[in-house]
């Protein structure tokens, strides 16, 4: 942001411009590129899903869209989407069901503001910016309850409330996951969290220590079913629940939720990048002359390992993933943070 | 009844210490499916799938596909309409209305020859009982299409002149 003014400064329309002025102007290009990135990881990530699904099963996915391994099939299904009939059942609540995906589409825009691309390159340099991506992916959990609710449809009010239970459970551990790293680094500046890494990918906090490195793994696990992908989808169990909370939505709304599913899927993706694995900083010290690029590309690989895991593994039950969170991830996360915390103190790291 | 010797309940098989951590399973699964993935992207033409218009499977020279009627040296059919083919067609689907032939050497000739194609079940009996080669299943075409049902009712002269695109 401060980057983002100090350039429209130099700009010669922009020079007279009150700081207010500014700060807006810079508020609003920051939101548009927001708002582009997500619409393009959806168009990008789908088309990836769709060739992963289809390479790990031995077909091709996609091939006619486009010339070339049909790459413009995403783009095609967004026209589509965007053509259709925009349908709200008679029996529906209007106002909610309305609202439901603008929530959901702007708890996942909202998280993205403190996401850190690059040195000083962030829309909102917040101290509890780790805090505060948590807080605003929350949004998402009542965006879907709204939807379930209101679409007046069993399988949509299904999906809705065990959407609810898995995220507010998930939640938990994902955030005690990244606990030990904010210990380590004394802030929640996500800025700071990454500059916290620099020097070389032994210096990345999944290799400082052994709980760090278990605390990154229960982030990743968590983050899946954080994002309802597989094996965690329990929401939209399409054998079960039709589609789960959006069974009911179409066109533009559909699109929507369609559109937070995968910007959310690269925002954990992201989270998982500069929290664990350096941020913008390359793997070997003094390669760092592309910090954004650098830091995309980790969050696209970490996009992959998701889809990969989803097109791997069957959906587990719903016990079995209440289980696995209240059981399993929540003592070990609380572990990983005494573990860490205990080697922070025998190594010095802290007086 | 007895149920002696079937299965008791459907207890779950007992998992060894390996398979209760889950992540060494997790992993080789994981194995599984990137090895699978690396091999499908470095050896994409090995995929069972093929890009169907425009790359064709190719089939064995015997392969029966949509009848041909034969013809004379002067263009006239081969069939003499001795009904053995529809005599033997199980599925019923060939319909021949015989007339006398002009030439007094050749007794009849088909006056109609209509072959069902939705009702023909491809075996190949109708070209087995054919006493002079008259009709033929070799044309190789088996993506036959056509808007409306009554298109797949085909007479003689289609038979006749060989179309090489399946649509009728």
């Amino acid at each position: 942001m401060d980057i983002l003014t100090a350039l429209l400064q130099g700009l010669p329309g922009f020079g007279g411009m009150s700081d207010q002025g500014l700060f807006i102007t810079g508020a609003a290009v920051m939101a548009t590129l927001m708002f582009t990135v997500m619409a393009l990881c959806a168009i990008v990530f789908t088309w990836m899903e769709r060739k992963v699904a289809g390479f790990i099963q031995s077909r091709y996915g996609p091939m006619r869209t486009g010339r070339w391994h049909g790459w413009a099939q995403a783009v095609a299904d967004m026209l589509k989407i965007l053509g259709k009939e925009d349908i709200i059942p008679a029996e529906a609540d209007k106002g909610l069901f309305v609202f439901a995906p603008l929530v959901v589409l702007l708890g996942s825009l909202l998280a993205w503001v403190a996401v850190p691309w690059a040195p000083g390159f962030v829309a909102a340099d917040l101290d509890l910016g780790l805090f505060f991506i948590f807080a605003a992916s929350s949004m998402v959990v009542i965006g879907i309850l709204m939807a379930g609710w209101a679409s007046n449809n069993k399988w949509a009010l299904y999906g809705a409330a065990r959407g609810a239970a898995q995220m507010v459970s998930y939640e938990i551990p994902l955030a005690l996951a990244t606990i030990p790293v904010i210990m380590h680094v004394g802030s929640l500046n996500t800025q700071d969290i990454v500059i916290a890494q620099q020097g070389g990918i032994w210096h990345w906090f999944i290799l400082r220590d052994p709980f760090l490195f278990v605390a990154f793994w229960m982030y990743f696990i968590a983050s899946i079913a954080e994002t309802n992908r597989g094996p965690f989808d329990m929401p939209e169990t399409e054998s079960e629940l039709v589609a789960g909370y959006h069974t009911e939505y179409t066109g533009m709304r559909f699109a929507f939720f369609f559109l937070a599913e995968y910007a959310n899927l690269f925002l954990v993706s992201l989270i998982a990048v500069f929290v664990f694995l350096g941020g913008w900083w390359s793997p070997i010290p003094g390669l760092d002359f592309a910090p954004a690029l650098t830091f995309v590309i980790k969050g696209i690989l970490m996009v992959f390992l998701n889809m990969w895991v989803r097109w791997t593994l069957p959906r587990v039950r719903v016990d079995q993933l209440m289980y696995l969170c209240w059981k399993v991830m929540i003592p070990v996360t609380l572990l990983c943070i005494v573990g860490s915390g205990i080697l922070m103190i025998t190594s010095g790291a802290v007086g | 009844m007895s149920f002696e010797g079937l299965p008791i309940g459907t207890a779950a098989k007992k998992r060894s210490f390996r398979e209760k951590l889950y992540f060494p399973e997790i992993l080789r699964g994981l194995g599984v499916t990137i090895r699978h993935l690396l091999h499908n992207i470095l050896h994409t033409a090995d995929m069972p799938t093929m890009q169907y218009p425009e790359e064709k499977r190719v089939y064995s020279d015997r392969f029966r596909g949509r009848h041909r009627l034969m013809k004379r040296e002067d263009g006239s059919p081969r069939c003499v309409a001795c009904q053995m083919c529809s005599t033997a067609c199980p599925a019923d689907c060939i319909d021949i209305v015989a007339a006398e032939h002009p030439d007094p050497s050749i007794e009849k000739y088909p006056a109609t020859f209509d072959i069902d194609l939705l009702r023909c079940v491809y075996c190949g009996l109708c070209e087995e009982a054919c006493p002079c080669d008259a009709i033929r299943m070799d044309t190789g075409i088996y993506e036959i299409a056509a808007d409306k049902r009554s298109s797949f009712l085909v007479d003689k002269e289609f038979l006749l002149n060989n179309t090489t695109d399946g649509t009728l």
